[in-house]
């Protein structure tokens, strides 16, 4: 008889012994090191008065997309929260809600670039917590992570936008909506095939090294809801105008031409490795430098510049020499992103 | 991108800019009947290059906005039905019918599936034999022969349990129901992909009997400009005519193939359309023949009498007599999160593309 597929059971989650086995030898064995700890709670040393805290949940489908899974994205998705904050990403939880039936191989594969870009990000991964529920109830894996890092002096006002102030300029590290087309064309529904890979990654390195040395003063990653909900979450929540050329805008060639077919529009697709950096503008030269020796970063350029006038709004000066306004994504663009 | 980046060429686009306001003379209205055309000009931003005595407007071409509330009511009775997956395309999801919408319906654990094409319903029908699979067909000519082409296919598999709702209309009725309502129109910019199915001729009266410029235009910003000053061009010269700009996608005699299997499927039957009320031939009803397939005629759908609701101008909008702004719902009670109207509610229509794209 062949072998049967080893696949998760409801007895997984049952707190009995396939449960600490599961823990034990997945869970541990992969993030061993850093989840020793199988109490109720990890025990942490406060390294600052001053920490950042998230949490975010992770239902992307499919679970596997060219560039990533699920698991990578609920590392990097997490840390990169931390780290656009102008916090050094420090400790993460993990959460996992798994379907009943759900393929063994594949739930070693997604815990192990868990623990790979955990890794490569410096953060520990210190506690966990595991649910199976009934086959149906849920679609195959959701993860949920929350991280902890430590706030340096200087970066509080990082992520409140405060410092935001007309004359700066807008920069992004890179191209946008790779992500959202890389994981449309993993879904067979839409019937088209890419090699674009997802730009699923941490950021906390790169933002570190311009942050060392240059003077930021907001980050924001542009995850869901894409550039556009950036820049309209800052205009809104700022009171501020802010100009945007979209022949400035870098969207790989594959991005355009699925948008077109599809009537997507880029700007609102969602990334996973990009930030949207507000600058003074005579220290921009010298930060979009700076951003493109690190390789998340080479395509790092200006992209707009906050203005005193039309204050609430984004603006963007469309590659043909029209004007349009940019406004909040109403309704789903894209469901289960990320 | 390779031939698109042409046709978005701003150093062109300017140039043609600069002649259309200088070739033109007197004030003209132009009006667009195609929902593609709308999202175009506010995208690209157009209207900021257009001299102020052209005037453009939105006319009923967007299949959802023209699609009776009625529809929705009869869509959201056979979503209530036993066995039964209601298979449509996305835009249609949050349009509100009198009492409720397929989104609503769907939370409920309708099932309601969006597609992207009617052959991937037929693929359903294939997959679930003990289930009805109800399409719903709404468009004009540009999706009407994939509905066709769906209900063949269909028939040729033996496939009884797919079926179509049919709300396909035809685009001239509409555009002849606006000349005779005697709404002032210089020339209409005519729908890109209804036309790569039509061909031009059909569209011949609008010069001859009416005076009226036509230009079957592509979807580019250099597209749009240069259909434009093509109407520009046959009124200053007072030698209105049918013009194709998109010739890289339409011939004159249209798409023969996709033709033969619109008149093998269905036939012209007078329909209501948001509006305008009932347009004698001006719908697409499934032929006997394939009455197998029509779900108006397998489904004991009930009497609906629908409701619509009194302050939305969505019609006069429709007929080029209001514009957005004239409603006193538009972006207040009326929202693309909230939508009173169904032009609020698809991407192409008017409400909508304003909303999403005013300054």
């Amino acid at each position: 008889m062949k072998k049967a597929v080893e696949t998760i059971q409801l007895n997984h989650g049952s707190g009995g012994k396939l449960m600490h086995e599961l823990i034990d030898k997945l869970f541990l064995g992969y993030l061993g090191k850093v989840a020793e700890n199988k109490g109720d709670s990890a025990v942490l040393n406060l390294p600052a008065a001053q920490l950042a805290f998230t949490t975010d949940s992770y239902v992307v489908d499919p679970i596997f997309f060219p560039g990533g899974n699920i698991g990578k994205l609920a590392v990097c998705g997490t840390v990169n929260d931390l780290a656009v904050a102008g916090a050094k990403p420090l400790w993460l939880s993990a959460g996992f809600i798994i379907e009943e039936g759900f393929p063994m191989s594949d739930l070693e594969d997604i815990v192990k670039s868990m623990a790979e870009e955990a890794k490569a990000a410096g953060v520990i991964i210190v506690t966990g917590d595991t649910k199976v529920v009934e086959k149906g109830k849920a679609d195959k894996l959701f993860i949920n992570t929350a991280g902890i890092g430590n706030l340096r002096d200087g970066n509080t006002d990082i992520s409140t936008g405060k410092r935001i102030k007309p004359g700066d300029v807008v920069i992004i590290n890179g191209t946008v909506g790779d992500h959202s087309i890389a994981v449309l064309g993993a879904r067979q529904s839409y019937g088209f095939s890419t090699a674009l890979h997802s730009d699923c990654a941490s950021l906390n390195g790169l933002i570190i090294q311009v942050l060392n040395q240059e003077d930021i003063h907001f980050m924001r990653d542009a995850t869901r809801g894409g550039l556009a909900t950036v820049l309209c979450e800052m205009s809104r929540e700022q009171n501020i105008g802010i100009e945007i050329k979209e022949n400035d805008i870098p969207v790989k060639e594959e991005v355009k031409g699925i948008c077109e077919l599809l009537g997507f529009d880029p700007l609102y697709l969602a990334n996973e490795g990009k930030v949207v950096l507000v600058v003074d503008k005579d220290a921009a030269p010298v930060i979009v430098k700076e951003l493109q020796k690190h390789p998340l970063g080479k395509e790092s350029r200006i992209i707009g510049e906050i203005t005193k006038d039309h204050q609430g709004d984004v603006v963007l000066n469309t590659s043909i020499g029209g004007r349009r306004l940019i406004k909040m994504l109403s309704g789903e663009q894209l469901p289960r992103i990320c | 991108m390779k031939f698109i980046d042409e046709y978005r060429d701003a150093s062109l686009i300017g140039k043609i800019a600069q002649n259309i306001q200088t070739s033109t003379r007197s004030d003209y209205t132009f009006m667009e009947v195609c929902g593609g055309h709308t999202m175009a000009i506010h995208r690209f931003g157009l209207r900021d290059l257009l001299p102020g005595n052209i005037h453009l407007l939105s006319g009923p071409g967007c299949p959802v906005c023209v699609t009776a509330r009625n529809f929705i009511d009869k869509a959201v009775a056979i979503a209530q039905m036993e066995n039964t997956i209601l298979a449509t395309f996305g835009d249609l999801i949050r349009v509100p019918g009198s009492h409720s919408t397929l989104e609503r319906e769907r939370s409920k654990g309708r099932q309601i599936k969006t597609v992207f094409s009617p052959l991937d319903a037929v693929e359903m029908a294939h997959q679930n034999p003990d289930k009805t699979i109800v399409f719903l067909g709404i468009g004009f000519e540009t999706t009407a022969p994939g509905t066709a082409i769906a209900i063949k296919m269909a028939n040729r598999k033996n496939l009884g349990n797919f079926m179509a709702l049919s709300a396909h209309k035809l685009m001239k009725p509409a555009m002849q129901a606006l000349i005779h309502k005697g709404i002032k129109i210089d020339g209409y910019l005519c729908p890109g992909h209804v036309s790569t199915i039509t061909g031009s001729a059909m569209y011949s009266d609008f010069p001859e009997k009416y005076g009226v410029a036509c230009v079957i235009s592509g979807f580019e910003p250099v597209d749009m400009l240069q259909s434009i000053k093509m109407m520009v061009d046959q009124l200053e010269k007072k030698q209105p005519a049918v013009e194709i700009q998109y010739s890289r996608a339409v011939k004159p005699n249209g798409n023969e193939k996709a033709l033969e299997a619109l008149d093998e499927v269905f036939e012209p039957t007078d329909t209501e359309w948001r509006g305008f009320g009932v347009l004698p031939k001006s719908g697409l009803k499934i032929r006997q023949a394939y009455s197998i397939h029509d779900a108006e005629n397998r489904l004991s759908i009930p009497e609906i009498k629908s409701l619509e609701d009194k302050a939305c101008i969505c019609g006069e909008i429709l007929k080029g007599l209001k514009t957005p702004i004239d409603c006193n719902l538009f972006g207040t009670a009326c929202t693309p999160e909230n939508p009173v109207g169904a032009c609020m509610v698809s991407s192409e229509g008017a409400c909508a593309a304003l909303y999403k794209y005013q300054k």
